[in-house]
């Protein structure tokens, strides 16, 4: 006779408004659950003491001055795009267009760089490679807002679809503007005359350091942040992104919103672009954004669109990502590894958020942690 | 006049081309007809290609070199197809338990799986290459002949009769698994259209707390498609590895372009799986056409390659544009379902 209902063995219950700092605890617990995984693979891969292993990933990253700066200029990038993404992502409108956006912004300003250099002030050439790099990631970004707003057509699926079309654009630009012929590449541009550069900032020379790409994108997170908390437009984003309707009876034009912030969003992955362009390899190819756009997509939606935290994972992944290239050039591996690392990383932090919205209960255990709520 | 007398060739390797988003594209509309969206297609076919490559090397130029016997054609094909389906899946299960029971969100969770499938892939692929010699490539050759394999006297015989059109090698050709997604497509169109267990799955995808409502266990339907779809989607990236390169790797992340074809492919067939069919040849012959018009340019082939996105761009937006009811999307695509939150 079970006529009488069986209790579940877990039961799953949301939780309501966790401590900050034990949010922080578990996700801190993921990310040493990761690398104790990362640390099992790669020891079964090459056979080699973990320890061993992560301290030349360190090295990797601060080992000498110029690898710090790699690491921050990297770091630097990676946020910028994850910045842009932001306002998009609280509006809940899925951009996974930011790879294309990127890579129109750097079409730009590598065609100013290229056709203008020398035949206009060099402020006034920053002033056309900028603006055009905003306004083409503005126009790639502001294309799914329109037909999204007009016809309701799936964003995820548009934006997707734009990459590819801005890869093939790329490829169709390189092949125009490669040098020397016939070598399929661009090269570094005006390498020369080093016109249309965003230099050092603190070092004479090339490539010294990337203290102008820091400081930019700094910024940029300061502006952003201020934007989607203080503003009427992050306001209206906010409500557009908890519920549509919700907006539409406030009075606010959702369609205009979604154009408008998508210009923005995309704007700023352009700007991405011509950082990327102008400051950091002076060159433009396929893989100018290079699978960027993609990761920015996790950083900016684990750090739950604050710009500052976006930083912070920015800098965790490109740490793991320099860190394990640096393990293959020190154990002879293929640099891949860091895509794995990387793999395993994110997995862990995103499964952490359950354990953080969400509550389990065990069978039998039930009465006990009533009573402990109450006692709470 | 010249391009329609290489329509046959065209054809041929666009035939050969489609058929590995063909895969992609069907174990993504079974993923997706479940509503799980998953963006996790390149970096599973990147798992099931390594996965069979690895196995099929393992035996081939491992096992049976050192015990110096030449290796069985079947086992070379079962092995591979079994260690392509189970890398496959688990990497379906990892995105599964993710989203499904830790409730992830299914974008992120997806690129994730992309971000890390195409680590695998290009990793154990980029050490095979090293272990086949250093300079040389891994290659597979015995597997992928296997693969690749047809019936040549049928096909030279209907050549013959048929003179210029070559209906023999544009029908026979290929290898066996071209002929299994044409099967696999129509038993999914089966599966989804005339089943209980069919329905049941749409429903769960287009309304998952009405099907839980009705008796429908959403948690396994979804752990299912999604598994079986990955298993699915990674015989793309074997049918690749062993029929479109021959039974080697390549790290140039042609994989990782088709994937994202696939999920295109998806959309331009609006989740049906007989259109998937003759979409994935028409995105074969897309892809191919810039080798058939004459006097391109280097950079106007580049804009030639675009085709195949910029048509999925369109008829997404005259899917939107209609509103047919039986071309839209499974209606809770993308969105997670918890059964306390109503």
């Amino acid at each position: 006779m079970h006529s009488e209902h069986r209790e579940p063995l877990i039961r799953i219950s949301k939780r309501q408004g966790m401590p900050f700092w034990r949010a922080l605890g578990i996700r801190l617990i993921a990310v040493a659950l990761a690398l104790v995984v990362a640390a099992v693979v790669i020891f079964a891969i090459v056979h080699m003491n973990p320890i061993r292993v992560y301290l030349s990933m360190i090295s990797g990253n601060f080992g000498t001055k110029k690898r710090i700066w790699y690491m921050l200029r990297d770091t630097a990038v990676l946020a910028c795009i994850a910045i842009g993404l932001a306002p998009a992502f609280k509006m809940r409108f899925w951009n996974i267009g930011a790879e294309g956006q990127m890579l129109v912004g750097g079409i730009a300003t590598a065609f100013f760089m290229i056709n203008f250099a020398g035949k206009m002030p060099t402020p006034l050439l920053f002033v056309c490679m900028l603006l055009s790099a905003l306004a083409f990631g503005a126009i790639w970004g502001w294309i799914p807002g329109f037909f999204k707003a007009k016809l309701n057509a799936n964003e995820t699926l548009f934006t997707l679809m734009l990459n590819y079309i801005a890869i093939q654009l790329t490829a169709y630009c390189v092949s125009k503007w490669e040098n020397p012929f016939g070598s399929n590449t661009v090269g570094t541009i005006n390498s020369q005359t080093k016109i249309g550069w965003i230099g050092n900032m603190f070092s004479k020379g090339n490539n010294g350091d990337f203290g102008w790409t820091v400081v930019i994108v700094l910024a940029l997170a300061v502006l952003m942040y201020c934007y989607l908390s203080y503003t009427k437009h992050g306001y209206e984003i906010a409500v557009v992104g908890d519920s549509r309707n919700t907006a539409r009876y406030a009075g606010i034009r959702v369609n205009r919103i979604y154009m408008r912030t998508m210009a923005l969003s995309g704007a700023i992955c352009g700007f991405a672009g011509f950082l990327a362009v102008s400051a950091v390899s002076r060159t433009i190819s396929t893989s100018t954004a290079g699978g960027r756009g993609f990761t920015a997509i996790i950083v900016a939606w684990l750090a739950k669109m604050n710009p500052f935290i976006m930083i912070l994972i920015s800098a965790l992944l490109t740490f793991l990502d320099k860190g394990a290239v640096q393990i293959a050039t020190d154990y002879g591996l293929n640099e891949y590894a860091s895509q794995i690392v990387t793999g395993i990383m994110l997995f862990f932090i995103l499964g952490s958020e359950f354990f953080i919205n969400y509550q389990l209960r065990f069978r039998g255990k039930h009465e006990k942690a009533e009573k402990g709520g109450a006692a709470a | 006049m010249s391009f329609l007398m290489s329509l046959p060739t065209l054809l041929h390797s666009a035939v050969i081309f489609g058929t590995v988003i063909l895969f992609g594209a069907m174990g993504e509309i079974l993923t997706e007809k479940g509503g799980n969206l998953n963006l996790g297609v390149p970096g599973i076919m990147y798992l099931g290609g390594i996965a069979g490559l690895c196995a099929t090397f393992a035996y081939e130029n491992v096992y049976c070199v050192r015990a110096g016997v030449s290796p069985n054609i079947a086992v070379c094909v079962i092995l591979c197809l079994l260690a392509t389906f189970l890398a496959a899946a688990l990497g379906g299960l990892i995105y599964a338990f993710l989203t499904i029971t830790l409730r992830t969100n299914q974008n992120v969770t997806g690129l994730t799986l992309t971000i890390f499938g195409s680590g695998i892939g290009n990793f154990f692929g980029g050490s095979l290459n090293k272990l086949a010699g250093g300079v040389g490539q891994v290659s597979v050759a015995a597997t992928s002949e296997a693969f690749r394999a047809y019936p040549q006297g049928l096909v030279n015989a209907l050549d013959r009769v048929t003179g210029s059109l070559g209906l023999g090698t544009l029908l026979f050709s290929y290898g066996f698994l071209t002929y299994v997604a044409l099967a696999l497509a129509i038993v999914l169109w089966y599966f989804l259209g005339k089943t209980r267990s069919g329905l049941s799955l749409r429903a769960v995808g287009e309304n998952p707390a009405t099907a839980d409502a009705a008796g429908i266990n959403v948690t396994k339907y979804k752990y299912l498609a999604t598994c079986l779809g990955a298993g699915i989607t990674g015989m793309g990236g074997t049918y690749y590895v062993m029929n479109y390169i021959r039974g080697t790797w390549e790290n140039q992340g042609t994989i990782e372009a088709l994937g994202w074809l696939a999920v295109a492919l998806v959309i331009f067939a609006t989740w049906k799986p007989l259109r998937s069919i003759w979409g994935s040849y028409l995105f074969g012959m897309l892809y191919w056409a810039y080798f058939y018009i004459p006097n391109l340019t280097r950079s106007s082939k580049e804009l030639f390659k675009m085709l195949p996105y910029v048509v999925t761009l369109i008829v997404l937006l005259v899917v939107s544009l209609r509103r047919k009811k039986e071309d839209q999307p499974p209606a809770s695509l993308g969105l997670p379902y918890f059964r306390e939150e109503r």
